[in-house]
């Protein structure tokens, strides 16, 4: 096994060509920042409930969490707006509760309920909210890159001046939908971000056993494409890079690959003994935890007190627990819900 | 009603609804400056602009992909296949995202697009460039599908796939793209589900789409002078099928006979046959026979070829056999 690099909050680590200085991505309101706080440690809440209904058979089927990884989508959320559509795989939760998804209907959908937030029929890996522009939730392996490529065509063919970011993980990299939509995207000059949620192992196996190179923000190479390497445990970093790729998109119609270098915590799905990396390497990682890291800045900060962001804390606890009663109370849905949404 | 070319008929149904709809754009392999490998979007370039006639690489998983995406957003995709036996190159995305994402996202989302493109051998072209999909498109739940063996349902099949809000697959064939025959003037639909009597007669009902259509047409006119009056159905749909108009014919003349390019196994007549004797039993005189495609890849050579697709002497054999 070869030791895992730990962040160093360097933020932007690499690029294929130089990165466009478009300067600092606006400040986010005090507001503004503690909502995403609360949004990451939701989702860091909400798995932790999952694991233990996953432990005691309440959750049937795959569940894959994203202890770990919280930065990753709320970092890059933070830089665009809920106008602009993402798209990811299977590991979705954090995708789901950040762009908008109750914990409720959540936790529901987990449970195959009716109240679920697609109405039990898709379950864990198919979150979806297009009200607020998540369009899933895929489980195929880099299916849905090719779908980020499209949604991102739409919004130009419509003119509408928006950016895709379409979610992966670095299992993905070596799927030919993900090759074939590199070369279109480039080719056609559409605004799609292809986010590597790097976390280091394909399922069980290892980056360096998976891919030819390891640093894969290099695929972009072979498209003439922007390719960014870039460390994601600090939302502010993930955010300012994240905001430089979208700005350079809206701007200039132009994709590119973000790879941002995370870690899980927990296995690929709930069956995963994890033989494959030792506890060290994961206490080692937990040291630099992107929750406490904004956390620690808001603190630092002095714009809120440490007993409110208890009491915000505390409230999310609540949620999360009522939110799970609430799903497990609900009712499994009707045997004639089968046959219905297979056409419009 | 004028008579023109197949082809034609499938241009100016782009055509058409291109210039009713702006979310309608066209997407493949050779379909803008080369007007398409078999020349049905001929102009369309000249008259849309390349911001709606798209040539694509050859990267069928990618365009077929960018679409179902444009869709998801709202967006009336056409997605042309120089063949559909290269649809396949494209399976996941067909079979796992245009027709389950509905579903998935508990009727969230709607995927309103048009897979068109040739199929079907005849061609010497071999066995990868020959098949004929439509049995199995037609399994998953949550894509239409339907295969026009004339001018006027290329026209008007295709205008109502593109209307429609599923993601329809409309499967043509090579050897019909120079046929002529009559369309409507105006702006003609073909409702999609709805089967069609070419031809009525009391002795045996004989089920049919797509290129077969003509080859089971030639084959009653043998049939006549025998004194063999068949009724013949072009199902046009396949998915969905048009159970009544097919029960209410067999029914009526008590046999059928079902002709398509399908394989046998799980193809189109094994599909049709299965529902027709479980609806139909107590009026068969004998048992359903099927003519199809046979049990092998497409050979090369036409000496080879002409046996594998259901021919007139197949169709008026199977047919004697059933009323004898």
């Amino acid at each position: 096994m070869t030791q895992k690099p730990l962040p160093t909050g360097a933020g932007v680590l690499a690029t294929t060509q130089p990165l466009p200085d478009y300067g600092k991505a606006p400040e986010l309101s005090r507001e503004d920042r503690l909502r995403w706080y609360r949004l990451m440690f939701l989702t860091r809440k909400f798995e932790e409930r999952s694991y233990q209904s996953y432990q005691t058979g309440l959750i049937g089927g795959f569940c894959h969490l994203y202890n770990g990884q919280e930065a990753v989508a709320a970092g890059t959320f933070a830089a665009i707006t809920d106008a602009d559509p993402v798209i990811t795989a299977y590991r979705d939760h954090a995708h789901g509760l950040m762009r908008g998804i109750r914990p409720g209907p959540a936790f529901a959908e987990l449970y195959g309920r009716a109240t679920g937030v697609v109405k039990g029929k898709g379950g864990s890996m198919h979150y979806f909210n297009v009200d607020k522009q998540m369009y899933g939730g895929h489980g195929i392996v880099g299916g849905q890159t090719a779908l980020g490529l499209g949604l991102a065509f739409a919004t130009k063919y419509l003119g509408e001046k928006k950016v895709c970011f379409c979610y992966m993980g670095d299992g993905a990299v070596n799927q030919g939908a993900f090759h074939e939509s590199l070369n279109l995207a480039q080719l056609m000059k559409i605004p799609v971000i292809y986010v590597i949620e790097n976390n280091m192992y394909s399922m069980g196996t290892a980056v360096e056993r998976h891919s030819a190179p390891v640093e894969l923000y290099k695929r972009a190479l072979g498209y003439d494409m922007m390719g960014v390497r870039a460390e994601a445990q600090d939302f502010d970093l993930v955010r300012q890079v994240s905001w430089t790729l979208a700005e350079r998109a809206r701007k200039e119609n132009m994709p590119a690959i973000l790879e941002l270098m995370t870690y899980r915590y927990r296995g690929h799905s709930m069956s995963d003994p994890q033989y494959y990396r030792s506890k060290d390497e994961v206490e080692e990682y937990r040291k630099h935890d992107p929750v406490e890291i904004l956390r620690g800045r808001i603190l630092s900060e002095g714009t809120v007190s440490e007993k409110d962001l208890d009491k915000l804390e505390d409230e999310v606890r609540k949620e999360v627990q009522e939110s799970h009663e609430w799903a497990l109370a609900s009712p499994y849905p009707a045997q004639s819900e089968i046959y219905t949404d297979i056409y419009a | 009603m004028a008579k023109i070319a197949y082809r034609d008929a499938v241009r100016d149904a782009m055509s058409e609804e291109m210039a009713r709809d702006s979310r309608v754009f066209l997407i493949g392999e050779e379909v803008a400056q080369y007007n398409g490998a078999y020349k049905c979007s001929k102009g369309l370039l000249d008259k849309f602009g390349p911001d709606r006639v798209i040539d694509s690489p050859i990267s069928e998983a990618g365009f077929s992909g960018l679409a179902i995406g444009a869709a998801m957003y709202g967006l009336r995709p056409i997605v042309e296949f120089m063949t559909f036996s290269f649809s396949f190159v494209a399976f996941d995305q067909i079979v796992n995202n245009a027709a389950q994402i509905r579903y998935m996202s508990g009727g969230q989302i709607k995927i309103p697009m048009v897979f068109r493109g040739n199929s079907g051998g005849g061609h010497q072209i071999g066995a990868t460039h020959s098949h004929a999909p439509e049995n199995i498109y037609a399994t998953f739940p949550g894509l239409k599908v339907v295969v026009p063996a004339f001018a006027a349902d290329a026209k008007g099949l295709l205008k109502s796939a593109i209307r429609d809000d599923n993601p329809i697959l409309v499967i043509e064939n090579e050897a019909l793209y120079g046929r002529e025959s009559e369309v409507p003037d105006g702006d003609y639909l073909t409702p999609i589900g709805k089967a069609n009597i070419l031809q009525e007669g009391t002795d045996v009902t004989i089920v049919t789409h797509g290129r077969s259509c003509w080859t089971v047409l030639e084959a009653a006119q043998e049939l006549h002078k025998m004194g063999i009056r068949a009724e013949i159905i072009d199902l046009r749909s396949i998915k969905p099928l048009d159970w009544p108009t097919v029960f209410a014919s067999v029914r009526k003349t008590h046999n059928l006979v079902c002709v398509d390019e399908t394989k046998p196994f799980c193809g189109v007549s094994a599909q049709v046959a299965a529902e027709v004797q479980r609806a139909c039993f107590d009026h068969l005189d004998a048992p359903i026979l099927r003519v199809t495609s046979v049990e092998a890849p497409m050979p090369f050579s036409s000496a080879l070829e002409d046996e594998c697709i259901p021919n007139v002497a197949r169709i008026i054999e199977a047919v004697k056999q059933v009323v004898s």
